[in-house]
């Protein structure tokens, strides 16, 4: 991929040999409405020659066409070198206060490959926190929190870029709004990231969703005909592949119909920070810590103990049980009792 | 006072956001107005009403929308600064996507919804291209790939525009999007200022209330479409 400078040169380039230089190039005269140019035309030539009446209707400004394609370029630079140099080491959040204006005394810093879960009643500011996190507050949201990237504070470019998006969000109540087979769906995605091999990371994706799922389902199912679990474990498998943002945050996965423990790991061996509101007994063990929140803040942070987690073995039992009667009951058969 | 002019497809969240973002501004002791202009009829006086804010209604019935806001907005300005407002948001629906009531030197923000599909930005025309801001709405229910190709498509047709993601039922990025707002620059005046980008043209047969269809009754500025 070019770099800066070389930007401001590329529109003088033929059009053949950007698109061999940006292969994504071409994706920059689509999404304005205009056809490529013709292959022996640079694009300044081709801004130059094109006609007033048709720019008029497409409500374009030719002075403003060459910037156009330089702002591209270089969003097409960033996001390339974003997946590279966009290393996350640690976030860390400095307290701020609840809505009484209780101080919050703590310095939370979390690492890749840590699973965190958040409890609370609802309105109990587990929402504000996320929203501090993903805008990287600096002391000016209501809770006056602060977020450190990498031990310090971020640049304020970063707030916005698509680029840094801190979190990742897989809710329970997410659609698919796009009729699309689950290949298209997600090659359609490594395209946006501008993925090198699109088709061997959709068919990886496609197939560690599957080994997540409980229902087996094929690269040419429409998204919309998915179950809620093969949703969930479509869009674990995807973000957990092809999300720059570090932090992945998942709701109500319990109730998701899939290989809960599973998903987590998944996550986890990509490096990423889990964040979990969950109140289910297994995943709350699984994490590492729980932030406890009450009246807008975080009242307490449990680093889950031996002691705790030693539990997990019988709750794990007890879910195997639980499971085994509910798949007894799919399949027609009678509950004995229990022994 | 600072001025805004907020624009989006119809349903795209335009009034939820903008009343999000006010609620915020309000808390921290902003005195914000609003100016809602539709087309046949609006709701929103009360929505606002009922936030507390001060707002005034522009109907434009049967002339197009965004040339009755152009004639009236200086009218609107003068209005706001006769109230004592801090900030004046000036919301106007794009009813045809062609069309921007953006405004050079007052900050343009421009609202489109993750239901309308991830090919919408590339149909919406100066009314997004030209905004600094684009507020993304409705992100909670569409999946997160399809999030990340929207925002991702918002920017290839606008590389330079912030966007936020706000959610106009929970108010999530409301309090954010205030403090955008709050960057806009101060608007005293707006005699001799410059539209973003030129309305659609119009003035033919039509406009002046011909309802006959037939080449016999079409005059003015008309133009036919290619099939060959």
């Amino acid at each position: 991929m070019p770099t800066d400078t070389e930007n401001r040169e590329l529109i003088s380039l033929p059009t053949a040999e950007l698109l061999r230089l940006a292969p994504f190039a071409g994706d920059f005269f689509s999404s304005i409405g205009l056809e490529l140019p013709a292959e022996e035309i640079s694009t300044a030539d081709y801004f130059a020659s094109l006609d007033a009446e048709l720019l008029e209707d497409l409500g374009l400004e030719r002075q403003t066409l060459a910037e156009r394609f330089t702002a591209f370029m270089e969003l097409l630079e960033n996001l390339k070198s974003g997946i590279d140099s966009a290393h996350i080491e640690s976030i860390t959040i400095r307290g701020g206060h609840d809505k009484s204006g209780r101080a919050e005394e703590f310095d939370l810093t979390v690492k890749p490959g840590e699973v965190i879960c958040i409890v609370g009643p609802t309105g109990s500011g587990k929402s504000r926190f996320l929203a501090d996190i993903e805008w990287m507050a600096q002391g000016d949201t209501p809770t006056g929190r602060n977020i450190l990237i990498n031990g310090a504070a971020p640049d304020p470019s970063q707030r916005f870029s698509i680029e840094h998006k801190l979190v990742a969000q897989l809710s329970q109540n997410m659609n698919f709004v796009m009729d699309l087979t689950v290949e298209e769906f997600i090659t359609m995605h490594a395209e946006s990231r501008m993925v090198d091999d699109i088709s061997s990371v959709t068919a990886a994706i496609i197939k560690l969703a599957n080994d997540l799922a409980g229902e087996k389902f094929t690269p040419q199912t429409p998204v919309t005909a998915l179950s809620g679990g093969q949703s969930r474990a479509l869009m674990i498998a995807d973000t957990s592949c092809l999300s720059t943002s570090p932090i992945v945050l998942i709701d109500e996965i319990e109730n998701a119909g899939i290989d809960r423990k599973r998903a987590v790991h998944t996550l986890v061996d990509k490096r990423k920070i889990v964040l979990m509101a969950t109140h289910d007994p297994i995943l709350a063990l699984m994490g590492d810590r729980r932030l406890v929140f009450k009246n807008g803040g975080i009242a307490t942070i449990i680093d889950t103990s031996q002691e705790e987690r030693a539990n997990l073995v019988r709750f794990e039992e007890m879910d195997a049980m639980l499971g085994a009667v509910r798949n007894a009951l799919r399949n027609g058969e009678l509950i004995g009792k229990l022994g | 006072m600072k001025l805004i002019t907020i624009a989006g497809p119809p349903s795209s969240g335009k009034t939820a956001v903008t009343i999000k973002a006010i609620a915020a501004l309000q808390r921290e002791g902003v005195h914000v107005g609003v100016v809602k202009f539709d087309s046949l009829s609006t709701q929103d006086q009360t929505v606002y009403e009922k936030q507390g804010v001060a707002v005034m209604s522009g109907l434009s019935g049967n002339l197009c929308p965004d040339h009755f806001f152009v004639s009236n907005v200086s009218d609107c300005l003068s209005w706001g600064a006769e109230k004592g407002f801090d900030l004046l948001v000036i919301e106007s629906a794009g009813l045809c996507n062609r069309c921007a009531p953006h405004i050079q030197g007052v900050l343009a923000v421009c609202v489109i919804d993750n239901l309308s599909g991830v090919d919408t930005p590339k149909k919406i025309g100066p009314m997004l291209k030209m905004s600094d801001v684009v507020v993304i709405t409705k992100g909670d229910i569409v999946s997160q790939a399809e999030r990340e190709v929207f925002s991702y498509r918002v920017r290839q047709v606008n590389a330079n525009a912030t966007i936020i993601n706000v959610n106009g039922l929970t108010g999530q990025g409301g309090h954010e999007l205030g403090k955008l707002l709050l960057n806009a620059p101060e608007t005293p005046d707006l005699e001799g200022r410059l539209l973003r980008f030129s309305m659609p043209a119009a003035l033919c047969s039509y406009c002046l209330g011909q309802r006959k269809i037939g080449s016999d009754f079409q005059m003015g500025n008309v133009k036919k479409m290619d099939f060959k």
